[in-house]
């Protein structure tokens, strides 16, 4: 109970100053944290596939990709779009993407899932890639960012970095709190049992496609949300957004995070844009562009954290108070 | 399209889906025995490409680069089994997937660091330089005919040594129980560190002998391995008749949706979409059949 409490202190404690922060920080660090938070709802999205139903998905770009394109349909060249309409917009299609490649992909479980998951956004990818729908491999602009006006009263605009910072972490924050109340219904019930052991869940008399196919669509739709800013915040979408890198990075934060709690998840995007940050910004050592070739050191570093963090930096957390409490315990007895 | 470009693409067709077995091969000997899923495949192909590119520069012979190559694509698999891999058996499939993929941008990044991102050719070997003339203007080059030769020659021996070798039955043996295998006396971990090393000198060899045709570029390996992943999933795991009938059908499919025009329903299938039309295979198999064609219903 101490401990839970002690969780939320922390949690409310990292809002605040999450909060707070655009009032000390530059443009610079204000546009960054926006990039980690939008990134953040990302990987919240896969975490309530991956780490909750059980679902490992290496093709999760595909739905944060499309409604960055979506965002750049709705808005016309040189003209922004009405956030109201394109947002929810975009989430719809991405949602709808998800039900048609969900339906598809739940057929099958294990590593098929994992294969399918990929190849399938892979196939999206190649739509926009190899076709002119949207400027192919160059990628298509959004030249403005989304107005939110209400019958002609603008309570915030996007083209503001501090009025874009705060929208996105109210939706952060919106995400974060609407994903935990639904992990604690039934129906979050239902899916950790579908995790753990989906033939017991099936032979209650639960049917476990459907209940997976909801996560499925809505990690979609919110994986869109998270595109959705992404892209208006960068002003520019590109097929790699929804490749498979993007998909394989984002996979990673949850794990880095620790997979399997909410909030792991919003500290390994954090943690790991930080990582790409910080590596791309290394010196040269030597005549060596060290910060050029990055990826390489990215590697290095995934396969690491792999090999050394198990359960993620949250489980290094348990792992410092779990050594720290023994001597206490040994002294008390 | 008049026979004679008919009879090329379905030749090409075949050539390709050879091509695809060998290098899915290797993915499925990692994958059934090891139970390791293996993102990495692909860029042991590009490995391979790259390094009958490098080597056959150096030693002025395709057939020399071939065999360096596969020496040192099979040091590479033992040294990654022996650091890296040998840690993931007892772990989740999901720890394996990003392990690889953190190989792949190491591999990638070295690929630009060491050769650049440029396209690279590779000459064919002198006496296989000729081509079948099939009319007056129309010829088959004989390595593709070589090449689909090769990766049959490697199928049947492969087959041989699953299943006919003492080696091949202790292998099959540590796949259904590993731990009874070791009470047996036998050195599991070598064994699966051969198995690796194998795996990966297929993936190798294929993108060694694909290196003339197909040309060498960055990305090559994981196009490669997405396309394989389709063709277990159309296959079905562990069969083998599945994964040859689906490597043909994509090989065709793939080849043929570059070259035809289609018009269906009054909506046009460019060419352009071609790379989009081995997908909508899968997700036909998929609906139809989830475990794939030959695979078992489970």
């Amino acid at each position: 109970m101490r401990g839970l409490r002690a969780g939320t202190v922390v949690l409310l404690a990292c809002l605040l100053a999450l909060a707070l922060l655009p009032l000390v920080a530059e443009k610079y660090y204000i546009q960054l944290f926006t990039k980690m938070m939008i990134m953040a709802i990302f990987a919240m999205s896969l975490d309530l596939l991956v780490g909750f139903t059980g679902l490992v998905s290496l093709g999760h770009a595909a739905f944060f990709g499309l409604a960055g394109y979506v965002l750049a349909f709705a808005a016309p060249q040189y003209q922004a779009a009405d956030l109201w309409l394109s947002l929810p917009l975009a989430m719809v299609c991405s949602g709808l993407l998800a039900l048609i490649i969900g339906a598809l992909v739940l057929r099958t479980s294990g590593i098929y899932f994992i294969m399918v998951t990929l190849a399938f956004a892979q196939m999206v990818f190649f739509l926009f890639h190899d076709t002119k729908i949207a400027g192919g491999a160059d990628g298509i602009y959004v030249y403005a960012k989304p107005v939110a006006a209400i019958a002609g009263w603008e309570p915030f605009t996007l083209e503001n970095h501090t009025h874009f910072y705060f929208v996105v972490l109210v939706l952060l924050a919106l995400v974060y709190a609407c994903l935990r109340l639904l992990l604690n219904s039934l129906f979050g019930r239902v899916i950790v049992g579908i995790r753990v052991n989906e033939p017991r869940m099936k032979s209650l008399g639960y049917r476990t496609f459907r209940y997976k196919l909801v996560c499925f669509v809505l990690a979609g739709a919110l994986a869109g949300m998270a595109g959705y800013f992404a892209a208006a915040q960068f002003g520019f979408v590109s097929p790699e957004t929804l490749g498979w890198h993007q998909s394989g990075s984002v996979l990673m934060m949850v794990i880095l995070g620790g997979m399997g709690t909410l909030t792991g998840a919003v500290l390994g995007a954090f943690a790991m844009m930080l990582v790409e940050l910080g590596l791309q910004g290394l010196p040269v050592i030597g005549g060596v562009e060290i910060a050029k070739h990055w990826q390489l050191l990215m590697g290095a570093f995934i396969v690491c954290a792999v090999l050394l963090l198990p359960q993620g930096l949250l489980g290094l957390g348990k792992l410092a108070s779990r050594l720290r409490s023994k001597p206490a315990e040994a002294r008390d007895g | 399209m008049d026979a004679n470009t008919f009879l090329i693409q379905v030749l090409n067709g075949i050539q390709y889906g050879l091509l695809l077995f060998l290098v899915a091969s290797g993915l499925t000997l990692i994958l059934g025995i090891m139970g390791i899923i293996n993102l990495a495949h692909g860029t042991f192909y590009m490995v391979g490409a790259y390094l009958a590119f490098s080597l056959s520069q150096h030693f002025g012979s395709l057939w020399l680069a071939m065999a360096g190559g596969v020496v040192i694509a099979v040091a590479i698999g033992l040294v990654l089994e022996w650091l890296l891999i040998s840690r993931l058996y007892y772990r989740d499939h999901l720890y394996q997937v990003l392990l690889t993929y953190g190989l792949i941008l190491i591999f990638e990044e070295l690929r630009s660091v060491v050769f650049g991102d440029d396209v690279h050719g590779v000459a064919v070997p002198e006496f296989l330089r000729v081509s079948i003339p099939l009319t007056e203007t129309l010829s088959y080059p004989v390595y593709r005919l070589w090449m689909s030769a090769v990766c049959l020659v490697l199928a049947v021996g492969m087959y041989l040594l699953i299943q006919k070798t003492r080696l091949g039955m202790m292998i099959r043996a540590g796949a259904s129980n590993r731990e009874m295998v070791q009470s047996l006396g036998i050195n599991i971990n070598l064994l699966y560190r051969l198995v690796f090393a194998l795996g990966v000198a297929l993936a190798a060899f294929a993108g060694m002998i694909a290196a003339p045709v197909a040309s060498v570029f960055p990305g090559m390996g994981n196009q490669v391995l997405i396309v394989c992943f389709v063709m277990v999933v159309i296959g079905g795991i562990g069969s083998v008749k599945g994964a040859m009938l689906a490597a043909i059908l994509i090989g065709l499919v793939d080849t043929f949706g570059k070259v035809l025009t289609l018009d269906i329903g009054g909506f046009e299938v460019l060419p352009q979409m071609s790379g989009m039309m081995i997908y909508v295979l899968m997700a036909v198999v998929l609906l139809a059949r989830p475990e794939g064609l030959f695979g078992k219903r489970a």
